[in-house]
C-alpha cells in the first residue's frame, strides 16, 4: 500500500510537468499552406511541448465540416471571408481572425521557357489551355480573374479549365495538359527560388490582396495550446519561415 | 423548383456522356465478359483482376493517371497526337474514354455471371444444329441472358452518371464540354449556393431513382 500510495504519487507528480503544459491542438489547415503549417507546428511542438494534429484541405469544405461540428480548435484559411463567416454565425471567437499571410498569385508554366518577364505567351494568347482556380471558390482563381481583368485580356471560357482547388490547378499545369496556369506562388517557390518550369509573379497592383486570416474556433477557445499556436504565427521568426514559401506577411 | 440553364447543360452533357459509354462499353464489354465466362486460359485470373481494379481505386487517382498518361508527356498522349487527334484531357472525349476505364466492370461483371449461368448445354445443342457460333450468340445467349444484359447497361449508365472524381481531375470544368452533372452540383456546394445544390441534387436522385427502378421492378423474381 506505501508502495502503491508512492507510485500513485510519483505519476502524480510527474504528470503535471507535462500536462499542465503540453496541450493538444486540432488544426485545419488551407491546402496551400499545408507543408508551411508542418514546419512551424514542429517548431512550435519542439519549443512548447505542445502536440499538434494537422488536417489539410479546401477551406469551404473545413466551413462545412466546422458548422456541422467538427473537432477543430484552429482554422488557418485559405481567404479573411471564411473565418469572418464563421465568427458570425459563433463558430469562432469574435476579434481572433488575423491576417498570417498574404497569397501571392504566379502565372506559370511546366515549360521552361514558356513563360518570360512581360508574360508575352499569355498576352498573345499562345496557349491551348490556361488553367485557373475556380473564381467562385478559391481566392486564387478570383485574383487570377482580376489580373487578367486589370491586364485587358480576354480568354475565352472555352480555353479557360478551372480547377477545382489551386492544387488541381497546379496540377492541371505541371502535367504539361494546360500550358499556362494562374498558381500561387508558394506552389512553385521554395527558399527563394522557382523550384521547376518558367513564372511571372503577377504583381499584387493587378488584383485584390489574398488575405489567408486564421482563426480560433469556439472549440478551442478554452485550450490553452491553441491559443499559443496562433500567439505562435505572428512571431518574426514564424513569419520569417511563411515568407520563404513565397507568401506577403 | 426551377433548374437554371446551366443545370440543363450539365444535365444533357451527363445523359449524352452515359448514353455513349454504355454503348462503347456493350461493344467492349460483351466479347471481353464471354471470353472471361467461357477461358480455360490461365489470363482469366489476372484479367478479371485488372477489369475489377476501378472499384478498388479511388477516382481522384484515377483521374490523376489518366490526367498524366493522356497528357503531352505520357504514352497516351503521345499516342493520340501522334495519330492525329490531339490530347484528350479537357475533352469531352477525354470524358468517354476515361469513363469507359472507369465503368467497365460494372459492364462486364453482370454480363460474365450472365454468361456463366447458362451453362454448356444450350451451347452444345446449338452446335448440333449446326449453329455457327455467332448465330449461337445471338439466337441463344442474348435471349438467355438479357436481364444480365439490362443489369449491364443500367449499371454502366448510371456508375458514368454518378461519376466525379475522374471527371473533375480530367475535365477541367469546361462549360458544354466537360461540366457534368456532379460536378455542377459540387460548384454550387463549393460557393455556399446551397439552394441550387439541393435543385440539382434532387433532379439527379429522382432521375436515378427511376431508372434504378424501371431495372427492379421488371426483373423477375429469382425462382
Amino acid at each position: 500500500m506505501h508502495r502503491l500510495s508512492a507510485l500513485m504519487f510519483a505519476l502524480g507528480l510527474g504528470l503535471p510537468g507535462t500536462s499542465a503544459h503540453a496541450g493538444e491542438v486540432a488544426l485545419a489547415v488551407a491546402a496551400n499552406f499545408l507543408e508551411p503549417a508542418r514546419v512551424i507546428s514542429a517548431a512550435f511542438t519542439r519549443a512548447t511541448g505542445h502536440s499538434v494534429h494537422i488536417s489539410g484541405g479546401a477551406t469551404g469544405k473545413f466551413y462545412a465540416q466546422i458548422v456541422n461540428g467538427a473537432p477543430f480548435d484552429v482554422l488557418l484559411a485559405a481567404d479573411d471571408e471564411t473565418p469572418a463567416r464563421l465568427i458570425a454565425g459563433k463558430q469562432a471567437v469574435p476579434g481572433s481572425a488575423f491576417t498570417y499571410a498574404v497569397g501571392r498569385l504566379a502565372l506559370w508554366s511546366a515549360d521552361d521557357k514558356k513563360v518570360d518577364p512581360a508574360a508575352t505567351a499569355l498576352r498573345n494568347g499562345q496557349f491551348r489551355f490556361l488553367a485557373v482556380a475556380n473564381p467562385k471558390t478559391a481566392p486564387y482563381g478570383r485574383a487570377a480573374l482580376e489580373t487578367l481583368k486589370s491586364m485587358q485580356i480576354d480568354v475565352p471560357d472555352n480555353k479557360r479549365v478551372v480547377g477545382e482547388s489551386i492544387a488541381q490547378t497546379w496540377q492541371f499545369a505541371a502535367s504539361g495538359n494546360a500550358e499556362l496556369g494562374f498558381v500561387a506562388l508558394s506552389q512553385i517557390w521554395k527558399d527563394g527560388k522557382l523550384t521547376r518550369g518558367s513564372a511571372w509573379v503577377v504583381p499584387d497592383s493587378l488584383h485584390t490582396p489574398i488575405r489567408q486570416d486564421a482563426v480560433l474556433l469556439t472549440r478551442g477557445q478554452n485550450n490553452a495550446a491553441a491559443r499559443a499556436l496562433l500567439d505562435w504565427m505572428k512571431q518574426p521568426a514564424t513569419q520569417r519561415i511563411i515568407q520563404s514559401y513565397g507568401y506577403g506577411t | 423548383m426551377t433548374l437554371s440553364a446551366d443545370d440543363w447543360t450539365a444535365l444533357a452533357l451527363t445523359a449524352q456522356l452515359a448514353a455513349l459509354v454504355t454503348l462503347i462499353l456493350f461493344v467492349l464489354g460483351t466479347p471481353l465478359a464471354w471470353w472471361l465466362a467461357r477461358t480455360t486460359s490461365n489470363w482469366r485470373g489476372p484479367v478479371m483482376a485488372v477489369v475489377a481494379l476501378p472499384i478498388v481505386l479511388p477516382p481522384t487517382v484515377i483521374g490523376f493517371y489518366l490526367l498524366i498518361a493522356l497528357g503531352p508527356n505520357g504514352p497516351g498522349g503521345q499516342f493520340t497526337q501522334a495519330i492525329g487527334i490531339g490530347l484528350l484531357p479537357f475533352t469531352f472525349w477525354g470524358l468517354v474514354v476515361a469513363s469507359v476505364i472507369y465503368s467497365l466492370p460494372f459492364m462486364v461483371q453482370p454480363l460474365q455471371a450472365a454468361f456463366e449461368a447458362i451453362g454448356r448445354r444450350p451451347l452444345e445443342s446449338a452446335a448440333t444444329l449446326r449453329a455457327s457460333p455467332l448465330d449461337t450468340f445471338f439466337s441463344v445467349v442474348v435471349p438467355l441472358s438479357w436481364p444480365g444484359f439490362l443489369t449491364a447497361g443500367v449499371l454502366a449508365f448510371a456508375h458514368t452518371v454518378g461519376e466525379f472524381g475522374v471527371v473533375l481531375m480530367l475535365g477541367g470544368n469546361l462549360a458544354g464540354e466537360t461540366r457534368v452533372a456532379s460536378v455542377q452540383l459540387y460548384d454550387y456546394v463549393e460557393a455556399f449556393d446551397y439552394a441550387g445544390a439541393h435543385r440539382l441534387a434532387a433532379v439527379l436522385m429522382v432521375f436515378s431513382f427511376l431508372v434504378l427502378l424501371a431495372v427492379y421492378a421488371r426483373r423477375p423474381r429469382a425462382a
